[in-house]
């Protein structure tokens, strides 16, 4: 019928042939009469003559070339479906001889046009590999030209053929991972979990451990400042600053996440809600394996909701929810009756639940749990109920409080009429008798008795055990069962011999005169048994007890070997230890690696370069001056995430400079200061910037005497002027002094400008300016790199603490632009917390908290009088705490007034509200008459304003004082667009939305006034709106429109909720004034704390 | 990933098998048989099998057992998965999912398989998507191939794998353009001898047959969604609506497919429809037993009970029940020891009540447990958890959809234990 010229016969030979095929018949022999058809115009015999092939073509090789061309052919026609199907009948047929063939068509159609034809090519891949391991090497070039692919059609199939052909080749990934994590989500459901399964592994071996909390002694890294390795990577600096860090202020580590690793748990969250088993346990695996303990909670819902699933599917979920059981029991405990047992649950179900329960059971729950157990015992299903035997006797050895009610269940099943039951119970009493014998010797009676009417080996077996273990709480029924045993002995299995010859042993040795006898005989017994375990077993034993002639050392110490105490068993999960199987997996299932498992790595020691997967930024220098200010916003919220991490620098946008970075850095840094120091001269100040190395000492004098004695502001700025012309004379070395006058007109700027407010934070402005600067500079290191680089050196040594000192000039001229972008305020809060860390140990009362707090309201913490001479105040500092980022900063000045020193300075007892954490300030040993100190403690305040209160004591006194912080302090700000701001708002409607109406105060005359006023009054951040605020400072602000709205927005810093604050004004002073946010409470207060800033 | 596929039937006997790789040797299935043997019931076969060269994935359902074979490290999650999609396709297509069925179809289920899995990898399981390459077989058109020796493999090719809804074909038309949302909820709870709840919860599905012309978005919104405690969605639903208004956003698939499907967590009180007053004993003496059942109606909002259905797991001693039944009638089995009382209506004034005599195997000993009672209900008209569709938006398309909205309360694994 193949032969005949009409399609629908050959259809119909094809169908039967594939009939055959489908029945695992052989049809090999009319390979060439169907191959002739493999360019039948029909599509349907087509199909089928391709099944065939590909089927047969490995046992007809030859044959098979015949119909190579077609394929090739096929692979140039214009419609892609027939291109994908050619390459994937082509790339399947199993023949060493086309190799290079595949090759070549794989090349080709990895950058086909259609998507679809690159997905086959993925396909491909793994089957060519598995042909001929040979080619790996150019199918991983392949291989990473696909991955760079940005269709979802392609990802998931590409890192499968990742998975299989190269898996251990990370760094492919590293460029792709973001776009992979974006993708995620879009993903065919089948590649989602090849995906996420890699991206587990990947990030076991890029990110930090976010359990790690733990002390990790460092090892005093001093090496770090001495090395001037400029290509340091960003993560290791912080890992080592924060281990210098941990050493010295607290003993732990802190954590920062990386914002990959973060990336990686947002985008896969949603997926829990897929209505894929594989996906939904994919995620499970990877927040079990990756996440924050805190976080991996959101998973155990979305496995309980499997569990209604088909059987085979909770038979691998309970298996998987079984070992996660064992690590982070709180997670399902709230899900407890889900894994109730119903009598049609199949056994291997009804087992792994058990032992789940078995697994949450703790002092709380045990109560419903055994009522739990009590029913299932008496369920038809004997397996069924010998586990439930068994996991009562691990609930009872787990939770001491119910071991005697367990055991007293328990005897009363030994006088069930199921033999199974009697048995399984006689071995779980066993092993929890031996926890505690002296109690229950009438157990052991009863136990005893029931030697004659049960034959399970095992049970038997225990029962001896527990007699001769314990012979001396019966010493009257001991003797009477082992001559009941010795009767038996001949019939009795192998494992209850050697129980009797081990009770007659103990027998023998307590209590010698009545079973001497017995015991010889059962020696003799056992001598000539047909087991030679038991025979020398017996010779053993009467070489050790029975005493001769020559009876060797051992036989003095044959009681001590025989009735020594054995340490009770511990019942143990067999899901014990699982977890070091990658969860969700084959070999997880299993208990034992499965072919091409691939380890999950344990968490690396310190991360790597997390720039690897940095994407090259098309963002070429001159884009980062100002006329592109759009653009440059763009970019800073596309590199959000790593500003909003105080890992500030390592962002991408730095990558590409990665030479003149460090170098950038520090002129940056000191162009900050000169900035300050010099006002408006933004602009102009880089050219001087260049190395500023000795004065910090100067410069810390100066602050301190700035702080006790209120120097009039014109005397500083002078003194500041002069000590300046000093530095640069003494520091410039190529560059020409500036115009002096420039420098007195701005210091009288900045004077006014200080003048002014004093209290105000001007310090968005100031980061404002400084990242201009910083732009500026990094466009002219740009241009002038090999200048910059020999005074780079000497600048890395130390910038990090003269940066501070000089921030302390914060509260200056504000640049001509009212541009604010907060994530400026921002990323150099996150430099200086960095290079806090970054400071040595002396310095870490961290005077960058000092510059900014100056320009905060400070409250008093103790008066000078009742602190008999000690004056204390706290401020908020508006820092991110390093070591919690939970917690408010809060910074306490301490002024000795008094005329003796001030000894041990420490925080103790500290009284909080649930929930609320202090981060104690390290013990300040002396203050002496006169001197001031700064320290700094974070409180986490749960995002209430309850007060925390504590004690401050010195060496001789103890003052009750407490912290209470104004609402706006219990919020970070974070940065965000006009849109994002508006979309969250939308979120955040009805109940968490707060309207007032309310008139502005004369001062609030401008828009300047007024953010500075919100701004003070709550840490939040300007959000950049609509066109007024975009525009560079060197071009004039268009008219501002006549109504603005002012947004702002933060995060709380416990739980993170969104604040967004809107002020949209009205005519006649009037305005309007709107606060969202989760929490209710948080949102009234702030909206008081607001008002009252605008009105006043 | 998946090697090699074997279809099983009940008995045994192997009647299909594919593979996507290198021929496997069918021998490798008298591992899976052998533990087969062992577990005496089909459901009790470990899912996962390990040999010493392969690893055997097996799925029991519609009475057969879908076997693939894996050679290396795979999620076992994902191969369940993937052959339960494989079993709901077969029943998509052909109606049911039967050996003789299959048998009877078997080059179009050999070509789904061809198409479903490339290299073992899944390739296209979206019944939209594949329903396009390869037509499900019908009547009509089994005439018409004859006459026309046309065939039932689709003559154009398929564009929704390419197009950005994967799950949707372009160029859809109806006539009648309709779509109807049937909200499915299921009790699952296991109650005590003296009738209190143990446990209970309600899983719900949002069951959708939408035919609409072009490619309508839909947008359905709940009157309460806060009930809904934990959902899953199908493909198409956007989860940053629902994040973040709580709204169903999609662009549905052709035909019938499950939107969602949602928990509504124990935490909430889960109204219990009937109440079971139930005694059943044996004695010692006599190898006989004694059951008494009555059935009444507790929470059920005003709607009739409907499609009531008790079901008895016996123990194996139980030969024969003589029993009466006010209502219905009831059977039983004596070799699967399962009686079935079929009430149909639950009517509230006459309660139904099915009493009588069980007699037992003589000298077998007395069972210790009481076998529990499943039950099977129905109730029309009604959302036991009090969930409502709010209303439903279509946008994209100009005409004018039939919308419908119908509510069922199942029971689900409704246990009383005796």
């Amino acid at each position: 019928m193949l032969d005949s010229n009409k399609d629908s016969l050959k259809l119909e030979a094809m169908k039967r042939i594939v009939a055959m095929i489908a029945r695992g018949k052989n049809a090999s022999d009319l390979f060439p009469a169907v191959v002739k058809n493999v360019a039948c115009k029909n599509i349907e015999v087509k199909k089928l003559v391709y099944v065939y092939l590909v089927r047969y073509a490995e046992e007809q090789q030859d044959l098979a070339l015949l119909s190579i061309s077609t394929f090739q052919r096929g692979l140039k026609d214009p419609n892609q479906l027939i291109r994908a199907s050619a390459l994937r009948v082509l790339s399947s047929i199993r023949v060493t001889i086309i190799v290079p063939i595949m090759m070549l068509a794989i090349k080709e159609a990895a950058s086909d046009m259609s998507p679809y034809v690159r997905k086959t090519a993925a396909h491909a891949i793994p089957k060519l590999y598995t042909l001929d391991p040979e080619q790996k090497d150019q199918l991983i070039e392949v291989i990473e030209k696909l991955l760079a692919d940005k269709t979802t059609l392609v990802a998931g199939s590409v890192v499968m053929a990742f998975e299989e052909v190269c898996p251990e080749r990370n760094e492919l990934i590293h460029k792709n991972y973001r776009k992979l994590c974006n993708l995620l989500i879009d993903v065919e459901e089948w590649g989602q979990v090849v995906i996420i399964n890699m991206l587990t592994r990947y990030a076991r071996t890029q990110f930090l451990n976010p359990n790690m909390n733990e002390t990790l002694l460092e090892e005093g890294d001093k090496a770090f400042y001495g090395s001037d390795d400029e290509d340091e990577d960003e993560e290791n600096d912080e890992e080592k600053e924060k281990k210098v860090e941990a050493a010295t202020l607290v003993k732990r580590k802190p954590y920062v996440m990386d914002p990959d690793h973060r990336l990686l748990l947002r985008n896969t969250k949603p997926l829990l809600q897929s209505r894929n088993a594989a996906v939904v346990m994919a995620v499970a695996q990877l927040y079990f394996h990756l996440a924050p303990k805190a976080e991996v909670g959101v998973i155990a819902k979305a496995l309980v909701r499997l569990l209604r699933s088909h059987s085979e599917v909770q038979f691998v979920v309970l298996q998987n929810v079984a070992t996660m059981t064992i690590k982070r029991r709180g997670m399902f405990e709230p899900y407890l009756k889900s894994f109730y047992i119903r009598s049609t649950d199949p056994t291997q179900i009804k087992v792994l639940k058990l032992e789940v329960l078995t697994n949450l059971a703790n002092d709380t729950n045990i109560s419903t749990i055994l009522r739990e157990f009590q029913t299932y015992i008496k369920s038809n299903d004997k397996d069924f109920v010998a586990a439930t035997i068994q996991a009562i006797g691990r609930c009872a050895t787990n939770i001491g409080e119910v071991r005697d009610t367990c055991l007293n269940g328990l005897v009363q099943l030994l006088s069930n009429r199921d033999e199974l039951v009697v048995a399984e119970s006689v071995v779980v009493i066993k092993k929890l008798l031996q926890m505690q014998p002296e109690k229950h010797s009438d157990i052991i009676k009863h136990m005893a008795k029931l030697t004659d009417n049960i034959q399970v080996p095992m049970a038997r077996a225990s029962i001896l055990w527990l007699i001769g273990e314990y012979c001396e709480h019966v010493p009257r029924i001991a003797p009477d069962v082992l001559r009941m045993m010795a009767k038996s002995f001949t019939n009795e299995e192998d494992i209850v011999k050697l129980q009797i010859i081990n009770l007659a042993a103990k027998l023998y040795l307590t209590n010698s005169k009545q079973t001497k006898l017995l015991t010889q005989y059962v020696l003799n017994l056992a001598k000539y048994d047909q087991n030679y375990d038991i025979r020398d077993r017996a010779r053993f034993i009467r070489q050790l007890i029975v005493p001769t002639d020559k009876s060797g050392a051992l036989s003095k110490y044959a009681k001590k070997l025989f009735l020594a105490l054995k340490p009770a068993p511990v019942l143990e999960s067999p899901f014990k230890d699982r977890d070091h199987f990658q969860l969700g997996s084959l070999s997880h299932l299993l208990n034992a690696k499965a072919g091409g498992y691939q380890e999950l790595p344990e968490w690396p020691e310190a991360a790597p370069d997390p720039s690897v997967r940095n994407v090259e930024v098309k963002e070429s220098v001159p884009e980062w001056t100002k006329c592109s200010s759009r653009e440059k916003k763009k970019e800073r919220k596309s590199d959000k995430p790593f500003y909003s991490d105080s890992e500030g620098e390592s962002g991408p946008t730095e990558s590409a400079d990665s030479e003149s970075d460090s170098a950038s850095r520090s002129e940056s840094r000191s162009g900050v200061s000169e900035e300050s120091e010099e006002g408006s001269e933004s602009s102009g100040s880089d050219e001087d910037s260049e190395s500023e190395d000795e004065d910090e000492d100067e410069e810390v004098e100066m602050k301190k005497k700035k702080k006790e004695t209120k120097i009039t502001v014109k005397d500083k700025e002078s003194e500041q002027s002069s000590d300046e012309e000093e530095r640069r004379k003494m520091e410039r070395k190529s560059k020409p002094p500036p115009p002096p006058q420039k420098k007195k007109k701005v210091a009288s700027a900045s004077e006014s400008e200080e003048e002014e407010s004093e209290s105000e934070s001007s310090q968005s402005e100031t980061d404002d300016s400084e990242s201009d600067t910083e732009v500026k500079k990094k466009k002219k290191t740009a241009v002038s790199k090999p200048p910059s680089k020999p005074t780079k050196k000497e600048t890395k040594k130390e910038p990090e603490k003269k940066e501070m000192s000089l921030l302390d000039f914060d509260d200056f001229e504000p640049t001509p632009s009212p541009q604010s972008t907060p994530v400026n305020a921002y990323l150099s809060n996150s430099l200086v917390t960095d290079l806090e860390g970054l400071s040595l140990t002396d310095t870490v009362m961290s005077p960058a908290t000092i510059a900014t707090s100056r320009s905060m309201k400070s409250y008093e913490l103790l008066h000078r009088i009742t602190g008999e001479g000690l004056s204390v105040e706290y401020c908020f500092s508006r820092q991110p705490f390093n070591p919690d980022p939970h917690m408010v900063a809060v910074q306490i000045t301490f002024t000795n007034s008094s005329s003796s020193e001030v000894k041990s300075l420490h925080m103790e007892d500290a009284r909080l509200q649930s929930g609320m954490r202090v981060k104690e300030f390290p013990e300040h040993e002396a203050l002496p008459a006169g001197e001031t100190a700064t320290v700094v403690m974070g409180i986490d305040f749960c995002d209430s304003v309850q007060a925390a209160n504590f004690q401050l004591c010195t060496n001789t006194k103890k003052f009750f004082v407490s912290i209470q912080p104004p609402v706006g302090e219990l919020m970070t700000p974070i940065f965000m667009t006009e849109n994002e701001f508006k979309k969250e708002q939308g979120q955040l409607m009805g109940m968490n939305e707060v309207t007032e109406k309310l008139t502005l105060s004369e001062k609030c005359h401008n828009e300047h006034a007024v953010v500075q006023r919100v701004t003070a009054a709550a840490n939040l951040s300007r959000v950049p709106c609509g066109s007024d605020k975009e525009c560079s400072p060197g071009i004039p602000p268009p008219p501002p429109p006549k109504f603005p709205v002012h947004r702002f927005a933060g995060k709380t810093v416990t739980s993170g909720s969104m604040v967004l604050v809107t002020v949209a004004t009205r005519e006649e002073r009037g305005a309007q004034l709107m606060i969202n946010c989760e929490k209710m409470l948080v949102g009234a207060m702030l909206v008081k704390d607001i008002m009252l800033a605008l009105t006043q | 990933m998946i090697h090699s596929l074997f279809l099983i039937n009940h008995s045994g006997d192997i009647f299909l098998e594919k593979h996507w790789k290198s021929v496997i040797s069918r021998s490798v299935c008298d591992y899976f048989f052998e533990a087969k043997e062992k577990a005496v019931e089909p459901e009790n076969v470990p899912p996962v099998l390990q040999t010493p060269h392969h690893y055997l994935i097996s799925i029991y359902r519609d009475k057969l057992f879908f076997l693939a074979v894996i050679q290396t490290e795979v999620p076992p999650l994902f191969v369940i998965e993937f052959l339960h999609r494989l079993a709901e396709m077969f029943q998509d297509y052909f109606g049911e999912c039967s050996e003789v069925i299959i048998k009877d179809n078997v080059v179009v289920v050999y070509e789904l398989l061809e198409e479903m899995l490339d290299n073992g990898f899944p390739l296209a399981t979206e019944s939209n998507v594949l329903k396009e390459m390869i037509r499900p077989p019908n009547i009509l058109r089994t005439v018409v191939n004859t006459l026309t020796g046309s065939s039932h493999v689709g003559e154009t090719l398929p564009t929704g794998t390419l197009s950005t809804v994967p799950w949707r074909r372009a160029g859809v038309k109806y006539t009648n353009n309709e779509a109807y949302f049937d909200v499915v909820e299921e009790i699952d709870a296991i109650l005590d001898k003296s009738g209190t709840t143990v446990f209970a919860e309600i899983q719900g599905a949002i069951e959708a047959c939408v035919k609409l012309t072009g490619m309508p978005d839909l947008t359905l919104s709940f009157m309460n969604p806060r009930l809904l405690d934990d959902v899953s969605f199908h493909p198409c639903v956007r989860y940053k609506r629902w994040e973040s208004e709580r709204v169903l956003s999609f662009v549905p698939p052709d035909g019938n497919f499950t939107l969602m499907t949602y928990h509504v967590s124990a935490q909430n009180l889960v109204a219990i429809p009937v109440y079971v007053k139930q005694s059943i004993n044996f004695f010692d003496s006599g190898s006989c037993g004694r059951l008494d059942i009555t059935v009444g109606p507790k929470q059920t909002m005003g709607k009739p009970v409907e499609g009531l259905m008790i079901t008895i797991h016996m123990p194996k001693a139980v030969l024969s029940a003589n029993l009466t039944a006010t209502q219905g009638n009831y059977n039983y089995d004596s070799s699967t020891k399962v009686l079935v009382w079929d009430i149909g209506k639950l009517n509230p004034q006459k309660l139904p009540n099915l009493k009588g005599s069980l007699s037992l195997q003589a000298g077998a000993p007395k069972p210790e447990e009481n076998p529990s009672l499943n039950i099977n209900l129905k109730i029309q008209q009604l959302a036991i958890s009090g969930l409502k569709v709010n209303r439903l938006d279509m946008y994209g398309e100009k005409y004018k959809p039939f919308k419908g909205v119908k509510y069922v309360t199942k029971a689900g694994k409704f246990q009383v234990r005796t």
